[in-house]
């Protein structure tokens, strides 16, 4: 047993890179990566459209240990396009599930991701279907597979498809989960649907604390790798696979939700609804507050 | 993308055993730097992919100066470069080196 | 084809499919493979929340029932539903679960086949047509991530450029013959021969094996994928080494 003495360092998840949620995350020096820099092993599609590559194309993913326990990790590279998935960068993802699933060994995924790469679309757009196969034939097999969003680039498009089939998500304040960015919305729908630029309306209709109030997340942590590190430990603790029960929960809540909350025009209806009574003041609440103010929020329950 | 090749002697070996080591993110104004021991001990090679075209002269200028002031002997540093300014090019150098020399754990 | 056409060439013994809006729900008998569910999304419509928790309900209904009775998923579809309120409730978690019940099914003993006969983009396209085990178009269907000229618009590159580069790779643009080529979809059907008797043959694969990326080497379309992934799993099964790296 490796003693699990993590980095005592405070660090800002969200300003952190890839590496350094990692480094941060799991036991000191006990990360390995695979198919690291020094391979090279960059995107074949950049050139084409003469753009720069990256030696890891965007994503570290290895083995390390989590208070001594293997576990498998992926991080996204939200400063590199994005974060996108590509050919490359999704291959590697779809590979560490896969092992997971041959090794029955638990994965922590790092999500930091505007969706698929739209230079290789094709390409990202399979990668994001293998990976959602590869991340239920891995639960199915008894691995967990755990989500961490609370990145630059949130977790959006194909990326936030990929975390609804995790069996846990911890979320900070930071973490964004949309399919639609507020952009893609606005530029298709008009500025009457989504106003992209009202960047309150962003973070309450897609930030974390909306996600955690509704159920769309499980844990949620202040914006600190050590916080990640804590709750992603505890999500361990629990595997509840991924049959036919879990998904029936499923099926109930998401039932449930659009009973509830189906007319509502904004996310302060919402809150509202949950009983919360200054919910025009969530944004604005720390977390010990935030958290008593959440505690009748709709909770998934591992309903997932 | 632009490419170029520096092949400099470099007096001073870099420190550590660490085998390798990388720093930065490529990003507009920003840069990767990848740092290998695959150099002869007294040399130091540096492959830079660019998006920015027609700085030859500048890159010549900030890795000269990297090699004369920091121990960068035995490296091979290869760089992928989204456009960033000199001063961040430098920085980004000088923080490989110290990364590389940083102890195993 | 039409979906009409299409219907009365897989079950020329008759089926019993509602339509209802852009939902289609029902069973049928396939000539030579028996008893099959058929559920899809129809007339080029968006998937929003209400229309993906409808179509899961029906699949865990089908798996409920256990009568692993294949499943064809139909699909003529726009993107995910881009809305405020579809957001705001959620969307990637019903995407999601409409994906992973389909998993579950085949997981479960169903065999699932997607017919793409239309449109798909995006995340429709993710949590219908992808999710199935096999995935197979008809001449004329139209897959895309993404629109060439909303792709202009983000790459900043006029629409010719994307065009003539277009021509030099299937791995960006839309299109049903890009999506053969990276291996999304396995095959597409002959419009021109009766389709039942080629469903019946897709029906006969085996199921639980991923094997796009595969296809996708093979057609060259996706070079890279199968091959990094393969070197992760080992990588990954060799016992843990004393390296480190960064």
């Amino acid at each position: 047993m490796i003693a699990a003495t993590a980095n005592t360092d405070s660090l800002s998840w969200y300003e952190a890179s890839a590496r350094q949620r990692i480094d941060a995350l799991v036991d000191p020096g006990s990360f390995a990566e695979f198919i690291g820099p020094e391979q090279r092993e960059m995107s074949p599609h950049l050139s084409i459209f003469d753009l720069p590559e990256q030696f890891d194309d965007g994503i570290v993913v290895g083995r390390g240990r989590l208070e001594g326990s293997p576990v498998l990790v992926a991080a996204q590279e939200g400063r590199f396009m994005g974060g996108a998935f590509g050919e490359v960068h999704g291959a590697k993802l779809t590979g560490l599930l896969r092992a997971a699933r041959a090794l029955q060994q638990d994965v922590l995924i790092l999500f930091d991701t505007g969706g698929v790469r739209l230079q290789e679309a094709n390409a990202g757009e399979l990668a994001i279907a293998e990976i959602m196969r590869a991340v239920i034939e891995a639960r199915r097999a008894g691995a967990n597979v755990i989500g961490l969003i609370g990145g630059r680039a949130g977790c959006y498009g194909g990326g936030s498809l990929i975390a609804g089939t995790c069996s846990r998500l911890i979320v900070s304040e930071q973490g964004r989960i949309s399919v639609s960015g507020p952009e893609v919305i606005e530029t298709n729908k008009g500025i009457e649907e989504f106003d992209s630029r009202d960047r309150a309306l962003v973070w309450r209709t897609m930030g974390g604390k909306h996600r955690y109030l509704i159920g769309g997340a499980d844990t949620f942590v202040d914006d600190e790798a050590l916080a990640f590190r804590q709750a992603a430990m505890d999500a361990l603790k629990v595997t509840r696979g991924c049959g036919v029960a879990v998904l029936e929960a499923e099926q109930t809540r998401l039932e449930r939700r659009l009973q509830r909350f189906g007319a509502a025009r904004d996310a302060v209806e919402i809150w509202q609804a949950l009983g919360i009574d200054t919910s025009t003041d969530i944004p604005a609440l720390p977390t010990d507050a935030f958290l008593a103010a959440a505690n009748n929020r709709e909770n998934a329950d591992d309903a997932r | 993308m632009e490419t170029l090749s520096f092949r400099l002697s470099a007096p001073t070996r870099a420190g550590g055993t660490r085998m390798q080591a990388i720093v930065g993110v490529v990003a507009s104004g920003n840069l990767e730097v990848l740092l290998e021991r695959a150099a002869p001990a007294d040399s130091c090679m540096i492959d830079i992919t660019t998006a920015a075209h027609g700085f030859g002269a500048v890159w010549d200028a900030v890795v000269r100066d990297f090699v004369a002031r920091r121990p960068a002997g035995g490296l091979r540093i290869s760089i992928n470069d989204g456009g960033a300014r000199p001063d961040t090019v430098a920085l980004r150098l000088a923080q490989g080196v110290r990364k590389i020399e940083e102890p195993e754990r | 084809m039409t979906l009409d056409d299409i219907l009365a060439g897989l079950f020329p013994n008759g089926s019993k499919i509602d339509i209802s809006g852009a939902m289609i729900a029902g069973s049928a008998i396939l000539p030579g493979a028996g008893p099959i569910h058929v559920l899809g999304i129809t007339q080029g419509q968006p998937l929003g929340v209400d229309e993906a928790v409808a179509l899961a309900r029906r699949v865990l209904e089908i798996v409920k029932s256990g009568d692993r009775a294949p499943i064809l998923f139909l699909v003529d579809s726009s993107s995910q539903r881009m809305s405020r309120r579809d957001e705001l409730l959620g969307l990637s978690e019903y995407l999601s679960h409409l994906a992973k019940a389909l998993l579950l099914a085949e997981a479960e003993g169903h065999c699932t086949v997607a017919l793409l006969y239309g449109g798909s983009a995006a995340g429709a396209f993710i949590a219908t047509a992808l999710a199935a085990g096999t995935l197979v178009g008809l001449p004329g269907a139209h897959p895309a991530v993404m629109d060439l000229p909303s792709m202009a618009r983000v790459t900043k590159l006029p629409i010719d450029v994307l065009k003539a580069k277009a021509e030099a790779t299937p791995v960006f643009a839309p299109g049903l013959e890009n999506m053969v080529q990276t291996g999304g979809i396995h095959l597409v059907l002959d419009e021109r021969a009766p389709l039942a008797p080629q469903l019946a043959a897709i029906l006969k694969r085996p199921q639980g094996l991923d094997e796009r990326s595969r296809l996708g080497a093979e057609r060259g379309g996706r070079r890279k994928a199968a091959e990094i992934a393969d070197r992760v799993v080992a990588l990954a099964a060799c016992a843990p080494q004393g390296t480190q790296h960064g």
